[in-house]
């Protein structure tokens, strides 16, 4: 059966569905999941022996209290045949029930510690998943979570993780005492009566013939459905986003009619998948009472006959009873089993992700470029490359780069640039602004050429420390959920309450936030919804100033706020850059003509570059753009 | 409004841009007055019919699951595909569609399979591929570069299918509203000018302001639109 709540499925639902939950390599994945229990395999062996303990006892119960009925059955019927008061041997019948109250006294005790050695055991285990999943997270490159959907690693961190730690602490136990128990059934049948035995035996093939046939229907419409829930919820989710879009074209009507459709679909898969994975229950229950009354006709008919004891056919039945349970139990568990081992495969597929780079290794360095290195070295004369390691505080040289391998973008990159020099990147969308500062920030490495600050490879550098030197402002604000105060020193953790305060002054920000009821204290809502749009760009600048970098990265907003934030958002921006090596993804005219620097870049190179008024008379891509802002 | 005319709505966040749009579309009522389209109140309309007559590009572009074509149809359900490359055309659009696969390109939940300008262009596309009287664009063209955002405009003026409708634009960029046949300038809900470009030059201080604060000094020479009293840019207004 399926694990887990359906419904909690949101609109991705179809498609990892889709994409099929089966294991790919059943066993080697079983036995590295096994590896993280490594440290525990005392406490697994030691609670599956206990585990079997428990079962084989609670198996003989049956038989024992059949013998409790014998010894009855005996002193009634030999009494009447003497003739004399009905005299049974209860000294007996005592020891006999209190034998079985141990057992099962035991049963209960062992139960209860195999359940928590195996709850610690399999928490422990996804514990230990979890960690190394989100170290791995740390080392995975940006280029992973531009190509993987947030919701999908969650779902692997969150549903597969429970999917493990579920089946570690039920299903493990529980597969191996249903094997027991089964195998002890038989065996403790066996041992009664062959005879009656094989009448028992019947039930098996009936039970897995039911099995075979219900299972994988009952799966076929349970995928079916959840298809259709998937369906469904991404029809809503989107009716929802873009209610004003199907309003104002008028297509109310037709979304009603979509809804109404794959509501249509979903019911029908449902009530088929809720319907045939119901019937196996009473179907099972039918095959079993038919054995039971079986059981008890020929069972009777032994007893007339005196070839059974009537304790035995009471053993009997109950086995019978509870024989085709460990059948259904097993079945099911094989299913949970499958879909926990794709969730571990889920899990280790991200393990086993290529990791980024932290710094290129003398012998990464030696390849294929280092001729092509050498010899440019050989035409640039020495001294002048050593003129250019010291004036050059940034330099690209032939940088090349492409997010995927068949589309090229970057493809032949020079530029340096000085200390406390202001560049301004302008060009057209999909130009490749962002590009550049993904490759300064080493969110991606070049694919060729270099990026040298201060005459060295930025590869050799650690991120960390390449990063510690930079701060990056962005359009698009991101703040978290907390006091104003922690979001600012964010900055740089170890700043001081009052260096915060004097980075917000800077920034103009410490004027509206004095003005708010808690001050720096105010908590931002996750969105930060609770101050406005150009409030929270004077937080980002301020939390820039908290990091006080050498090199500065600035993403200029497209779409302005209203006028006086808007000058106090350039003012601030203005301070921030004073003094400091800046990149400018510029959007307002005023930064670009300020800027020592302009880099006029479409499809992915750059095309001009000089300053404002070199580049207009160039009149080219730069003086098109220039232009085109003041023609009506 | 006249057929044929452009108005655009300018002013910073919060101004109430939007929500002249939303009053006309009508997903909002308002709480005294009235909005009049052909001197009918557009409450005596039924919803239906006034749908009928304006189109809305929203600021934040919503596009279905499905194929391009299948988003083009939302505007004009029975739309050729010449007259779907009309409107991509347009929208300044086609490029990149054609590079990518054509109509019958999938487009992905939320449009998740395009960037940001790329999405509000084909909304765009959307809503011009509709037949109808009043064009309605909010903040639509923000997230387009100075040259793309005018190529655009220009190509909907000398559309024949839609240079005699209503458009109204509502944007930011002093760019982006300054060849509209009338400009209104609204702050904190209230409109503070109604007027052509050089009009409001002159007269709307709310105007100026944002000319100063998006362009400088010698760039507003250049528009031949000297303004005496600009204070340094860069200094915080106190």
């Amino acid at each position: 059966m399926m694990r887990g709540n359906y419904l909690n499925r949101g609109g991705k639902g179809a498609d990892r569905f889709q994409k099929g939950r089966r294991a790919e390599n059943f066993f080697p994945t079983i036995i590295r999941l096994f590896k993280y229990m490594r440290r525990d395999l005392w406490g697994l062996i030691f609670s599956m022996v206990i585990a079997g303990l428990s079962v084989i006892l609670s198996v003989q119960a049956p038989k024992i209290l059949g013998t409790a009925t014998t010894v009855i059955f005996d002193g009634v019927t030999k009494s009447l045949k003497n003739h004399q008061a009905i005299r049974i041997d209860m000294a007996k019948v005592e020891s006999i029930l209190l034998y079985v109250l141990v057992i099962y006294l035991i049963s209960f005790v062992s139960g209860v510690l195999q359940q928590s050695i195996m709850t610690r055991i399999s928490q422990r285990t996804v514990y230990t998943l979890r960690r190394e999943f989100k170290n791995k997270m740390k080392k995975l490159p940006i280029s992973y979570y531009d190509s993987h959907n947030n919701g999908d690693i969650m779902s692997r961190m969150i549903n597969d993780m429970d999917n493990i730690s579920g089946t570690l602490n039920q299903t493990l136990i529980q597969l191996i005492t249903s094997i027991l128990q089964f195998v002890g059934t038989i065996y403790f049948m066996l041992t009664i009566s062959w005879q009656l035995a094989l009448v028992a035996f019947i039930t098996v093939p009936l039970v897995m013939i039911t099995v075979r046939i219900v299972a994988p229907l009952s799966q076929k419409f349970f995928s079916e459905q959840q298809k259709n829930l998937g369906l469904l919820n991404d029809q809503i989710e989107e009716n929802y986003s873009g209610h004003t879009v199907i309003k104002t074209f008028n297509h109310e009507a037709a979304a009603e009619k979509e809804f109404a459709r794959r509501n249509d679909d979903f019911y029908k898969s449902a009530w088929k998948a809720q319907f045939v994975s119901t019937l196996i229950y009473p179907t099972m229950r039918f095959i079993n009472n038919l054995d039971y009354l079986a059981m008890a006709v020929i069972g009777g008919l032994k007893v007339i006959s005196g070839s059974v004891n009537l304790g035995d056919v009471q053993a009997m039945l109950q086995y019978t009873n509870q024989f085709a349970q460990p059948i259904t139990n097993i079945s099911n568990m094989l299913n949970t089993i499958q879909a926990t081992v794709a969730s571990a495969e889920r899990i280790f597929e991200v393990l086993d992700e290529k990791e980024m780079t932290e710094r290129i290794t003398d012998i990464e360095k030696v390849t294929d470029s280092k001729k092509k290195r050498t010899d440019d070295r050989h035409i640039n004369s020495v001294s002048n490359f050593e003129t250019a390691e010291r004036t050059d505080f940034i330099h690209f040289e032939q940088v090349a780069f492409s997010y995927n391998e068949n589309q090229t973008l970057m493809t032949d990159v020079n530029f340096s640039v000085e200390v406390g020099q202001m560049v301004a990147i302008v060009g057209p969308t999909g130009a490749g602004k962002t590009t550049m500062i993904n490759l300064l920030e080493r969110f991606y490495d070049v694919s060729s050429g270099k990026i040298l600050l201060e005459g060295k490879d930025i590869r050799e550098t650690k991120r960390e420390q390449l990063r510690s030197r930079m701060a990056m402002v962005l359009q698009e604000t991101w703040l978290f959920s907390g006091t104003i105060m922690d979001n600012l020193r964010y900055g740089r953790l170890e700043s001081t309450d009052d260096e915060v305060i004097q980075a917000a002054k800077m920034a103009h920000a410490d004027e509206f936030i004095t003005t708010l009821p808690q001050g720096y204290q105010t908590v931002l809502n996750e969105t930060a919804t609770n101050i406005s749009q150009g409030q929270r760009q004077l937080l980002t600048i301020a939390r820039a100033f908290v990091a006080n970098p050498e090199i500065l990265i600035l993403d200029e907003a497209t779409s302005s706020v209203d006028t006086r934030t808007e000058r106090l958002i350039q003012s601030a921006m203005n301070r921030l850059l004073k003094g400091r090596t800046s990149f400018v993804v510029a959007h307002r005219l005023s930064t670009i003509r300020d800027a020592n620097q302009i880099l006029v870049m479409d499809k992915g190179n750059i095309v001009e570059t000089g300053n404002h008024e070199s580049l207009l008379k160039q009149e080219g891509l730069y003086a098109s753009l220039y232009n085109s802002q003041f023609a009506k | 409004m006249k057929a044929g005319q452009t108005l655009a709505i300018i002013g910073g966040t919060g101004s109430g841009k939007s929500t002249i749009l939303n009053l006309i579309a009508r997903l909002i009522d308002p709480t005294s007055g009235s909005v009049n389209i052909n001197g009918i109140d557009i409450r005596q309309m039924s919803k239906h019919d006034l749908h009928e007559k304006v189109a809305l590009t929203q600021q934040k572009a919503v596009l279905f699951s499905g194929s391009l074509r299948s988003n083009l149809q939302f505007g004009k359900s029975d739309a050729t595909d010449e007259e779907m490359w009309q409107a991509l055309e347009i929208a300044q659009a086609a490029d990149f569609i054609r590079e990518q696969g054509g109509l019958e390109m999938a487009v992905e939940q939320n449009g998740a399979n395009f960037s940001g300008g790329q999405k509000q262009r084909i909304a765009i596309a959307r809503t011009l591929i509709k037949e109808t009287e009043i064009y309605l664009f909010d903040d639509s063209f923000s997230a387009l570069d100075f040259a793309t955002d005018r190529k655009l405009r220009e190509a909907i003026n000398k559309s024949e299918k839609h240079h005699d409708k209503i458009k109204v634009i509502v944007a930011q960029r002093i760019a982006t509203v300054m060849s509209a046949d009338k400009i209104l300038v609204l702050e904190n809900g209230l409109a503070v000018g109604l007027g052509t470009h050089e009009s409001l030059a002159k007269s709307c201080p709310q105007y100026q302001e944002t000319m100063q604060s998006q362009l400088s000094d010698e760039d507003l020479v250049k528009m031949g639109l000297s303004i005496t009293n600009s204070t340094d840019k860069g200094s915080p207004v106190q």
